[in-house]
């Protein structure tokens, strides 16, 4: 639990400072450099020097081929930290152009290799997760957010409205989300500017993820409601609103946190899944599916095992989110116990 | 039989409710199948207009909505826009694909499931215990779209199987035996992948379900009788602990529908997913909607099957 929480923390801190953590900037394109593999972190030169800061060559193409390389071993460029590139704006707002780490001029470090237009692979994960992580996230809130609403109402008033959302919920619930995520997004215009298509992805995600914490708050509002100090409480002429907002809802946290743990990773694939297929946001923006869809060819696939690197990071956002809702869940076992 | 008609009413009510659902987001949505030739200059707007009404999208809601259920009924199901012909028939064989690898899929998923999970709910924390809980918490979190490409790498960078498709060229001219053959070689790396990827949550609640009833007092009994260990979990608890994954069962097939279409359309496998992507991209509205549907029923046939094997397997059921 612990462990996950870090990592997540880590990942997500990484991705909120994109600008900083990335060395290269994600469009910056080296044509020289196309597929080229991750660096190598050398520690003892070509003469069987040892050197205490890590260093890397330079790759170069070998004559006559069109994408094989090897490292030039004349001049080393140690890894330095804290050095200054391109600028960038952290959180959107300050501009800055210190960097975690980078080489001098004329070097490159590409820690996760390059893709075919020689972009740095690494610095476009990160920049890729502001959109992929983010869209699950925001996406989630929006689950959240519209299924605790209709799933307090349902359950707290019941009759014909507690029936007919409910009905709805069995709705979304039977229908395989990804075909229905396929046909709204077919009903939506496909030309329209990047915000406004992630804006209405996450909508869209997040619209379609509702019933099951709908249903979920509506079993935990039905329990509260004939709590004793719900009946004290609206016996002493408290309204509705007070009522669900300060004895029913609090009630919901912990199945909601479990349930923003479980679909934030399942959200997150459901944006990767969209651009992989080309229907989410687009070049030249990166996001982890865009940047995965590179692998639909079948020479990049088999060639360049490092394109698989954003795969890497999805696998890691979804075990860290999965270990804690893990945790949530058996923390809330052992309260109800 | 009162449940099971219930079951069957209550599944048709939910396909209307669906196919209602599709055109009030189609509805919603601006634009139309016919938006892209506006940008063709040599295509007047007369000649769209044209078109809009001979394809009735120029009616109101209510009145496509009657068409379309007309059409249903006459076994259609609308229009394709871009094929120019009726839906059906360019379904029908996508959707036997389909349908064929998910079952697969789903049998064996199933196969190795039950077994498994009634092993390890049987010797908890042993060492198979303690591999399948690992391995079933990576595979968790190994999304489909990864799987399918990583066993891809493997089967191209090995060259071993086919990659790609549902049969070899050249497939007419092959014996029976040797079309069988050339079908199961294209089936491994979808069928795995599916499977792979419906498998820990299954194993996890057999599990579950399995450790709850063998600690009940009716096992301690059994085993107090000198029961074999065997027979003891798979004929007295396993019937026991039938009834939730039996529910289970119903609701894998929604899961296993959506992870097929990932593993269809990249491994080009002839089934609903790569036809629901190109009619998305293409706004072919009544292909996207008798896909939705088509997804729908196969999940409503999923769960009424498990409503039939409930009723089978408890008399509780029966009864009510």
């Amino acid at each position: 639990m612990i462990a996950a929480v870090i990592l997540l923390a880590l990942v997500h801190l990484a991705i909120l400072f994109a600008g900083f953590v990335a060395p290269a900037d994600p469009a910056a394109q080296n044509r020289d450099f196309p597929f080229a593999p991750p660096s190598r972190l050398h520690f003892i030169d070509a003469r069987g020097h040892l050197h205490l800061r890590p260093f890397i060559y330079q790759w170069t193409m070998r004559p006559d081929s069109f994408n094989e390389y090897e490292e030039s071993h004349v001049p080393e460029y140690p890894v330095q930290f804290l050095v200054a590139g391109t600028g960038y704006k952290i959180a959107g707002l300050f501009p800055s152009h210190t960097h975690l780490l980078g080489v001098e001029n004329p070097a490159h470090i590409f820690l996760m290799g390059t893709d075919n237009y020689g972009r740095d692979q690494f610095s476009r994960i990160l920049y890729g997760g502001q959109i992929s992580v983010a869209a699950g996230v925001l996406a989630t809130v929006i689950s959240l957010a519209l299924g605790s609403l209709l799933g307090c109402i349902s359950g707290f008033y019941g009759k014909w409205i507690d029936e007919s959302a409910m009905r709805l919920a069995e709705l979304f619930l039977v229908l395989p989300w990804l075909y229905l995520l396929f046909a709204v997004r077919a009903f939506l215009p496909l030309h329209i500017s990047p915000t406004q298509t992630f804006l209405l992805l996450i909508t869209v995600i997040g619209m379609i993820g509702w019933a099951r914490p709908a249903r979920l708050v509506r079993g935990i509002v039905l329990s509260a409601k004939n709590q004793a100090y719900v009946a004290a409480s609206r016996g002493f002429g408290a309204s509705d609103v007070h009522l669900m907002r300060r004895h029913v809802l609090p009630q919901t946290y912990g199945v909601l946190l479990t349930q923003a743990a479980l679909l934030v990773p399942q959200y997150v694939l459901a944006e990767v899944t969209l651009s992989f297929f080309g229907l989410g946001l687009s070049e030249p923006n990166p996001s982890w599916g865009g940047l995965l869809a590179t692998l639909q060819q079948y020479n990049v696939l088999v060639s360049y095992w490092w394109m698989f690197a954003p795969a890497l990071a999805l696998v890691v956002v979804s075990l860290g989110y999965l270990s804690v809702a893990n945790a949530f869940h058996e923390r809330l076992q052992s309260v109800s116990s | 039989m009162k449940y099971l008609r219930r079951r069957l009413i209550h599944g048709v009510l939910l396909l209307v409710g669906v196919s209602v659902l599709c055109f009030l987001l189609s509805d919603l949505a601006p634009g139309s199948f016919f938006d892209e030739m506006k940008l063709n200059p040599q295509i007047s707007s007369d000649t769209i207009a044209a078109l809009r009404s001979q394809y009735g999208l120029d009616q109101s809601l209510p009145v496509r909505y009657g068409r379309w259920v007309k059409s249903a009924f006459r076994g259609e199901f609308g229009y394709s826009f871009a094929y120019n012909s009726p839906v059906r028939g360019l379904l029908a064989l996508r959707a036997r694909n389909t349908l064929f690898l998910t079952s697969l899929a789903t049998g064996l998923a199933w196969l190795i499931a039950l077994p498994l999970g009634v092993w390890t709910a049987g010797h908890p924390g042993k060492w198979v215990d303690r591999i399948s809980m690992g391995g079933t918490s990576l595979l968790l979190s190994v999304p489909e779209l990864v799987l399918v490409l990583g066993l891809l790498y493997v089967v191209i960078r090995t060259h071993t199987l086919p990659v790609g498709g549902m049969m070899s060229t050249g497939f007419e001219w092959l014996s029976p035996w040797g079309k069988v053959w050339d079908l199961a070689v294209h089936l491994v790396v979808p069928v795995s992948t599916l499977t792979l990827a419906s498998l820990p949550i299954l194993v996890r609640h057999v599990r579950a379900s399995m450790i709850e009833v063998l600690g009940t007092p009716f096992i301690q009994s059994a085993r107090a009788h000198g029961i074999a260990r065997m027979r003891l979990l798979f004929r007295h608890a396993l019937p026991a602990a039938a009834n939730p994954l039996i529910c289970l069962f119903g609701l894998s097939v929604g899961g296993l529908l959506s992870g097929s279409l990932l593993v269809e359309v990249i491994t080009g496998w002839p089934g609903l997913g790569p036809l629901l992507l190109e009619s998305s991209m293409s706004r072919d509205l009544y292909v996207v909607i008798g896909i939705v549907m088509s997804s729908t029923l196969f999940m409503i046939f999923g769960s009424l099957l498990a409503d039939v094997m409930l009723v089978l397997a408890d008399p509780r059921v029966r009864v009510e």
